[in-house]
């Protein structure tokens, strides 16, 4: 264990704890943007800068292991002052459209700024100058709110595994990029949208929600996925009692089996839910047609049938095909209904072929 | 004309050589050719964007197409008060183009250049990457009338 | 005192670089022979003893940084020949004289720290100083003078930000030079994850004479907490804009008036700006400071890559350092927010201010980045970046002023 000082609490942290964490352990709130705890770090931001006793330079409080002794004031003079400038220096290249923007109320770049009290910058130069990006059915990227923090092209890589973006050029011109510029369609994209949850402004956003509801607008509904059988956790966003997008959430207690990162079904395939073309009954199929019909009739139907098959042929002519997008408890309960109450062994499942 | 596999081919033995690559590959087309990324972000093990971004990253590096020399004017603090803009401006008359750009018969591209290392004879251009010292707006003419 | 020592230079124009035999008839090789002879330890010692300090610019103890280097089976010993500091040629000059020192301090290093294999990065402006080396190397390997140690030559691109040692290493690997956060440092985690020693083209040309001739006799010469020699390279007003090598208790204005043999045209002296582009502009009155690396580091200045770019009294500062601060704009890798963002506004305010439309509100905004950059840029070039502008302001703020939108 180290000791260490921070903001004139002492506190005591295990060996190799960076110091955003000592900090947040005594009860500071450092402000982070390019910061992601599932993600490699970056240290790029210098948002989580803090003040160490000693050292000439401010330091970079996620990518600085905490020290014994270490004497660390988090908001000092020099440590507000710089905070306010970068974010003075990100808000003069920055396309302020907050009242319609789809991370309004959910944006750090908005949060930070009214918490150091930034209202406009000073270096008022030249201003966004980059525009949108890529036709595609999911993913808007306006880079005009780009921070350039790299968490989408960290996420993509990290997370996702598609490398699909990176930095392109240097300097002030530097922007994430496709390969050569080009759309995201003629990349590795696998249109995972995981940069869109990991961005922490609006520069990313998902198209198919876009314009149904802010953030703190929607309820977010915890549920499963239920297009296959990973059984991934996804939010829906819901709006009036209408599923207006799906997120997801990122706590492992919550999403223990995909810590947040979806598939482009799973966050960008719901838009079915309110389709006038769903089934809203069962259907009976009947002289070559479909008509409704209640669930007690159709079950009713259904078990008639099956019993009028065990009994001319036996229980081993009937077998029960279950599917991934059902869930396991659902799967238990459908081999059970077989062995148990058909009395059969014929039990199989798509995860299986 | 060596085709591009074969340079890139050629650097495969050296690790995390896609830069040294990208010299050869400028070395024959004077530019590095989309084709050519790719091919070099798979021999390399890298994906097309991190290729494109290492491309992208270096000024010496072109992704785009360039004439057959390329001229550099050095603007860094000592070619700079050495009258660098007088020069440049002097080769942007006589060549007719703008920096950045290249001449209609794909004979010279004008860009410029931080310090190539060889302020004992300011200002300096480079064609090609080879030095040439002790410019003037007076010499430019004579100087790229020189290359065919 | 005003003479020129060489030591690194010794034997410029009298041998050739490339030839290991022609290095060797001059006394070269004996000192790795000699380092060979000693314990990893004994050699680590006698480096630092020789107080041998960085000639890249952070001035660190080259004994000490490798002494922080732990066991490892693979290490490497990384050569920086990125010399990207504007006016600086010093490394070429170097190389294109005495490229076997180089290469003989590169496997004195090996030695010390255990490492068989060495890159030298060399920007991608040398392309004849990337020849020599190779021909130099294969020389050396075929005298049998580096033993199992070999070399390989990598070759930048354009990119300054390159000279800083993590950037360097990503080049290396092929990525784009972004800096690094450091820690872990290159010496314990570099190329390829493993212990790297990094260090400049002079720091490694020094070695061969610090092993020959003890390090005694090398502490013993110029200043006694930054000894040695340093090469400086002479631009702007002089009338002899060309290399030397002195001693580092050399004292600045002697570099101007007479190496430099005084301002050109028989002009007055108005500044001088030392170590680079990212150095301070030093006024008249500090000009009697020694060029070593603490007296520099006294009056707010750096002795740096040894660049000194004199200029005379018609010189429009606030003209150069607009230009300086386009430099800085276009070297920015990018990576981190005040660097990228704040040279860019560095940049978009001295233009303002050089065409006559700034106010006096524009030079207090301009110092508030400067002092944000210095404090909170990720690595040494968004730090240093501001620092042409401050010095200036302080030395030369009448100059600004003379330019704001009420004055003119
Ligand atoms: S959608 Fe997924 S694969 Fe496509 S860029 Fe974003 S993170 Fe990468
Ligand atoms: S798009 Fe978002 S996540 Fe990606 S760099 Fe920009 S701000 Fe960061
Ligand atoms: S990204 Fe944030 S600051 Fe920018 S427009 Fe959207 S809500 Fe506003
Ligand atoms: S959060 Fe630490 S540098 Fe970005
Ligand atoms: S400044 Fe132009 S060559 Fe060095």
């Amino acid at each position: 264990m180290i000791k260490l000082t921070i903001d004139g609490k002492e506190i005591e942290v295990a060996r190799g704890t960076m110091l955003l964490d000592a900090c947040r352990q005594a009860g500071a709130d450092i402000p982070t943007l390019c910061y992601d705890p599932d993600l490699r770090l970056a240290g790029s931001c210098r948002m989580c800068v803090v003040d160490v006793k000693g050292r000439p330079a401010l330091v970079a409080s996620c990518v600085a292991p905490a020290e014994n002794g270490m004497v660390v004031q988090t908001e000092s003079d020099d440590v507000v002052e710089s905070r306010k400038i970068i974010l003075e220096l990100l808000a003069a290249r920055h396309k302020f459209e907050c009242p319609t923007c789809e991370k309004d109320g959910e944006c750090k770049l908005q949060d930070y700024m009214y918490r150091y009290g930034v209202k406009e910058s000073r270096y008022d130069g030249e201003g966004p100058h980059f525009g949108m990006e890529d036709p595609n059915p999911f993913i808007e990227r306006d880079y005009d709110k780009c921070i350039m923090c790299t968490r989408c092209v960290r996420a993509c890589d990290g997370i996702t595994g598609a490398q699909a973006i990176n930095v392109k050029d240097r300097g002030h011109h530097a922007k994430i990029a496709a390969p050569f510029d080009g759309k995201l369609a003629d990349s590795t994209c696998v249109f995972c949208g995981q940069c869109i949850m990991v961005c922490p402004v609006g520069a990313l956003s998902s198209k198919v929600a876009a314009g149904q509801g802010k953030p703190a607008q929607n309820k977010k509904v915890l549920t499963t996925c239920t297009y296959c059988g990973t059984g991934c956790t996804l939010e829906l966003n819901v709006n009036n009692d209408r599923v207006v997008g799906v997120t997801s959430n990122r706590d492992e207690n919550w999403s223990p089996v995909n810590k947040g990162a979806l598939c482009v079904k799973g966050r960008f395939g719901w838009d079915f839910i309110h389709s006038p073309d769903r089934l809203t009954t069962p259907m009976i199929r009947e002289n070559g047609g479909l008509r409704p019909a209640s669930w007690d009739e159709a079950l009713d139907f259904a078990a008639g049938k099956i019993k009028e098959i065990k009994e001319k042929y036996g229980p081993d002519s009937l077998a029960m095909f279950s599917s991934a997008r059902v869930t396991n408890e659902e799967n238990y309960l459908a081999q059970k209904l077989m062995r148990a109450v058909i009395g059969t062994n014929n039990v199989d499942h798509c995860a299986r072929l | 004309m060596a085709n591009y596999q074969d340079i890139i081919a050629s650097c495969k033995d050296k690790k995390g050589g896609i830069i040294e690559a990208y010299h050869a590959l400028q070395r024959e087309f004077n530019y590095i050719p989309r084709e050519a990324v790719a091919e070099a972000a798979r021999v390399f093990g890298v994906s097309e964007a991190q290729a494109y971004g290492v491309a992208t990253f270096y000024s010496y590096l072109s992704v785009e197409k360039r004439g057959k020399y390329i001229v550099r004017m050095c603007e860094s603090a000592p070619c700079h008060v050495a009258g660098a803009d007088k020069v440049l401006k002097a080769m942007e008359d006589y060549l007719g183009i703008k920096v950045g750009e290249t001449t209609a018969d794909g004979k010279f591209t004008l860009e410029l250049t931080e310090c190539v290392g060889q302020c004992q004879a300011t200002p300096v251009i480079t064609v090609n990457s080879q030095p040439v010292f002790n410019v003037s707006s007076e010499k430019i003419p004579e100087i790229l009338s020189a290359y065919k | 005192m005003a003479e020129e020592i060489r030591i690194l230079l010794a034997h410029a124009d009298q041998i050739d670089p490339a030839q290991a035999e022609d290095y060797i008839k001059v006394g070269g090789y004996k000192g790795l022979e000699k380092a060979r002879g000693m314990t990893s330890k004994d050699l680590i010692e006698e480096v630092k003893k020789s107080g041998l300090r960085g000639r890249g610019g952070a001035g660190f103890n080259a004994g000490m940084k490798w002494s922080f280097v732990p066991p490892a089976e693979v290490k490497y010993v990384v050569c920086n020949l990125d010399e990207g500091e504007p006016g600086t040629y010093k490394d070429r000059i170097i190389c294109e004289k005495n490229a076997q020192a180089l290469i003989e301090g590169m496997a004195i290093c090996g030695v010390a720290i255990n490492a068989q294999q060495g890159y030298i990065y060399c920007r991608g402006e040398y392309p004849f100083v990337v020849d020599l080396l190779r021909k130099a190397i294969q020389s050396a390997k075929d005298v049998g003078a580096l033993g199992d140690f070999d070399i390989e030559v990598r070759m930048g691109a354009g990119a300054y930000v390159c000279g800083e040692e993590t950037a360097l290493i990503e080049s290396i690997e092929g990525h784009r030079g972004e800096p690094r956060f450091k820690p872990p440092f290159p010496g314990v985690a570099g190329l390829w994850g493993v212990p790297t020693v990094v260090n400049n083209v002079e720091t490694f040309a020094c070695l061969p004479y610090i092993l020959t001739n003890g390090a005694d006799c090398f502490a013993s010469i110029g200043a006694p907490k930054y000894p040695g020699t340093k090469v400086l390279t002479l631009t702007g007003d002089v009338n002899n804009p060309t290399y030397f090598e002195v001693p580092t208790n050399y004292i600045l204005s002697d570099v101007v008036y007479k190496l430099g043999g005084g301002v050109k045209n028989g002009r007055k002296f108005k500044a001088v700006q030392v170590g680079g582009t990212s150095g301070a502009f030093i006024p008249e009155q500090n000009l009697n400071t020694p060029i070593d690396f603490d007296s520099m580091s006294a009056i707010g200045a750096a002795l740096g890559s040894g660049a000194v770019l004199v200029m005379d009294e018609t010189r429009d500062i606030v003209d150069i350092v607009t230009r300086i601060s386009k430099f800085f704009e276009h070297e920015s890798c990018g990576k981190c927010n005040p660097c990228r963002e704040g040279t860019f506004r560095c940049r978009e305010i001295m233009e303002k201010i050089n065409s006559g439309r700034a106010t006096e509100a524009d030079i207090d905004n301009l110092l508030l980045l400067a002092r944000v950059m210095k404090r909170a840029a990720l690595c040494g070039l968004g730090q240093a970046a501001p620092v042409p502008i401050t010095s200036t302001i302080e030395h030369f703020g009448h100059e600004y002023r003379r330019k704001l939108l009420q004055y003119a």
